[in-house]
């Protein structure tokens, strides 16, 4: 920003540069917002009810002593919120990314503005933390509403899965921008995402999961993410759990710093 | 500065062209694209108040410039200022001053059409009491008033254009830059862009415009240059050019196909300036056009149609450019 004001910006003044790019984003939301809701609500109802209840009775039944002695929906339910995270994560910084230079073109608008591709860039991202956040409100609710916290710590597993949705959009829409096609995508979603859900402690515990595979399940970020949010929402709170969290913010980091420039290069030409 | 300062403007109290304000110069001006040269080495200036043109065959070089000039594409070579600052350093601080109508609309079509204006307007970080002041203006002046509300979908290629047009002047810029703004319109929707173009140069608003219509260039620009594989190859208003580059009259000359070689032939001696011998017809350009009918006559020739017309812009662009087909 120091470099902005030394060149002297626009005689009006006005907000920071990322904030005006956020803004387009709202105006955007405000559109879609009332179906956005209902399926942010209606995804972890189903969610919760099939397995939680569903298949929980199932395995209350059979002793939940590897779970830790709780119930299944207790156990399931921060780790869902934690891939629901992800979800919205990977779903806002894919397709939009890819449709703001190709579709609608909002990024080729924008960049005939004073907006530079990194304010761009950093201004969707602030769009998708907003995006996360409030589809993480709302399983906090829901999750609440079937009584699967254990403890008010729970309140920790809402910033928890906001920085887990995070570490994913900002390295994910980083790349997103440079990738010429959205078949790109089909395999993040099916070769990252599904795997990712499946063996990260998620549905059962990672000591279920064979000797070798489990260090390659501790060093992807879902796990450090559910990790997060199942010792919050079962109240299990100890220091350690700061490396979780540094981890994410690392990626965050990486991301951010990553985005502004490949944005930079794709738009810039 | 509650409106657009132009469109205030009272007719008549416009401020001209003023050769010691340069807002855009060039000097050596080169881009590259891998080992591709899309704009090699140009030179020019553009001044205050005047609408310049930048004419060329596709793949001439002229969006590379445009581009260039609205700072999302840094040079590759040579000098480029903007209103007096560096595009690559000051790339936002310019931006703020310019207007940019792109080839391709980048309007957001399920928003509404005072939507775009606001959207854009914010991204100027201009107040939205501002915005909503100019808006209104601005839909009056490219006639879109009616349809303020709705969403932009389902508007005609030339409503899109207008708004296009509407949105790039909610900054009130210092220069406005369109990117061949009527390709792929009908011609009653060109005519009406042209008509509100033509109204912005009146009131002063200075123009950068690329195109490959030659009337478009006749109509709206005060001096161009022609553009051809990344350098120019002349510049001039459109009037010099014609003086230059072309005769008073282009007399056409249509011969029985199976005459046509030999009429060629006969008519090599002909006084012409030049003559062109296209597949179908001759082309004599000549500063009188009955005269040179009439010695293709007393050669014994008789052409199935004769016509005689002035030398306009698109001869000229023809003869610098060639007659390649290509796009």
């Amino acid at each position: 920003m120091a470099a902005l004001s030394a060149a002297g910006l626009p005689v009006t003044g006005g907000p920071p540069l990322t904030v005006r790019a956020f803004r387009c984003w709202l105006t955007v939301y405000r559109r879609i917002w009332r179906s956005s809701i209902w399926s942010s609500i209606l995804g972890p109802v189903c969610y919760l009810g099939a397995m939680g209840f569903g298949l929980g009775s199932l395995v209350n039944r059979h002793g939940t002593a590897a779970l830790g002695g709780v119930p299944y929906l207790a156990f399931l339910a921060p780790a869902i919120m934690a891939t629901s995270a992800m979800t919205t994560g990977l779903d806002e910084s894919t397709f939009p990314v890819l449709g703001s230079i190709k579709w609608n073109k909002i990024y080729i608008g924008a960049q005939a503005s004073p907006l530079r591709p990194p304010d761009i860039f950093r201004g969707h991202l602030l769009f998708m933390a907003m995006r996360i956040a409030l589809n993480v409100s709302i399983f906090t609710v829901v999750m609440v509403a079937f009584g699967a916290p254990r403890s008010w710590w729970v309140v920790l597993a809402w910033p928890s899965a906001v920085l887990l949705g995070l570490a994913f959009a900002a390295p994910i829409a980083a790349w997103a921008i440079t990738v010429k096609n959205e078949m790109s995508f089909a395999y993040v979603f099916r070769f990252g995402m599904i795997p990712l859900m499946l063996f990260s402690g998620t549905f059962f515990p990672l000591s279920q999961l064979p000797g070798w595979l489990q260090p390659v399940a501790q060093a992807l970020p879902l796990w450090h993410g559910v990790t997060l949010c199942r010792a919050f929402s079962l109240g299990h709170v100890s220091a350690g759990l700061i490396w979780h969290a540094a981890y994410l913010i690392v990626l965050i980091v990486a991301g951010t710093l990553a985005g502004a420039r490949t944005y930079t290069r794709r738009l810039y030409v | 500065m509650k409106t657009v300062a132009f469109l205030s403007y009272p007719r008549g109290m416009v401020p001209q062209v003023s050769e010691n304000e340069v807002l855009v110069r060039a000097r050596g001006l080169i881009k590259r694209f891998g080992g591709f040269t899309a704009v090699n080495g140009i030179d020019f200036e553009l001044y205050r108040g005047e609408a310049f043109g930048f004419l060329g065959p596709n793949g001439a070089g002229k969006s590379s410039t445009m581009r260039m000039i609205g700072c999302v594409s840094p040079p590759s070579g040579g000098e480029l200022s903007i209103l007096g600052m560096n595009p690559v350093r000051d790339g936002s601080a310019i931006r703020a001053r310019l207007g940019v109508v792109p080839q391709e609309d980048t309007l957001d079509v399920e928003l509404t059409v005072r939507e775009n204006l606001l959207v854009y307007g914010r991204y100027f970080g201009l107040p939205r009491k501002l915005i909503r002041d100019r808006t209104t203006e601005l839909l009056e002046f490219v006639q879109l008033e009616d349809r303020a509300g709705d969403k932009v979908e389902p508007l005609s290629g030339g409503m899109k254009r207008r708004l296009t047009i509407a949105r790039s002047l909610i900054n009130d810029p210092d220069i406005l830059i369109l990117d061949e703004p009527t390709t792929g319109l009908d011609p009653q929707a060109r005519h009406v862009v042209w008509d509100r173009l033509f109204r912005l140069k009146q009131r002063g608003v200075t123009l950068i415009l690329t195109t490959h219509y030659m009337d478009e260039a006749e109509q709206l620009c005060d001096r161009l240059v022609v553009m051809d594989k990344g350098v120019f190859a002349a510049e001039g208003s459109p009037r010099q050019l014609i003086a230059e580059y072309c005769s008073p009259e282009v007399v056409e000359l249509r011969f029985d196909p199976a005459l046509h070689d030999a009429a060629t032939e006969k008519i090599k001696d002909v006084q012409a300036e030049r003559h062109e011998v296209l597949a179908d017809r001759i082309l004599l350009y000549v500063p009188d056009g009955e005269r040179a009918i009439e010695e293709v006559r007393a050669r014994g020739l008789e052409p199935l149609t004769t016509l005689i017309r002035r030398g306009t812009l698109e001869d000229v662009f023809l003869y610098l450019t060639g007659r390649r087909l290509e796009d």
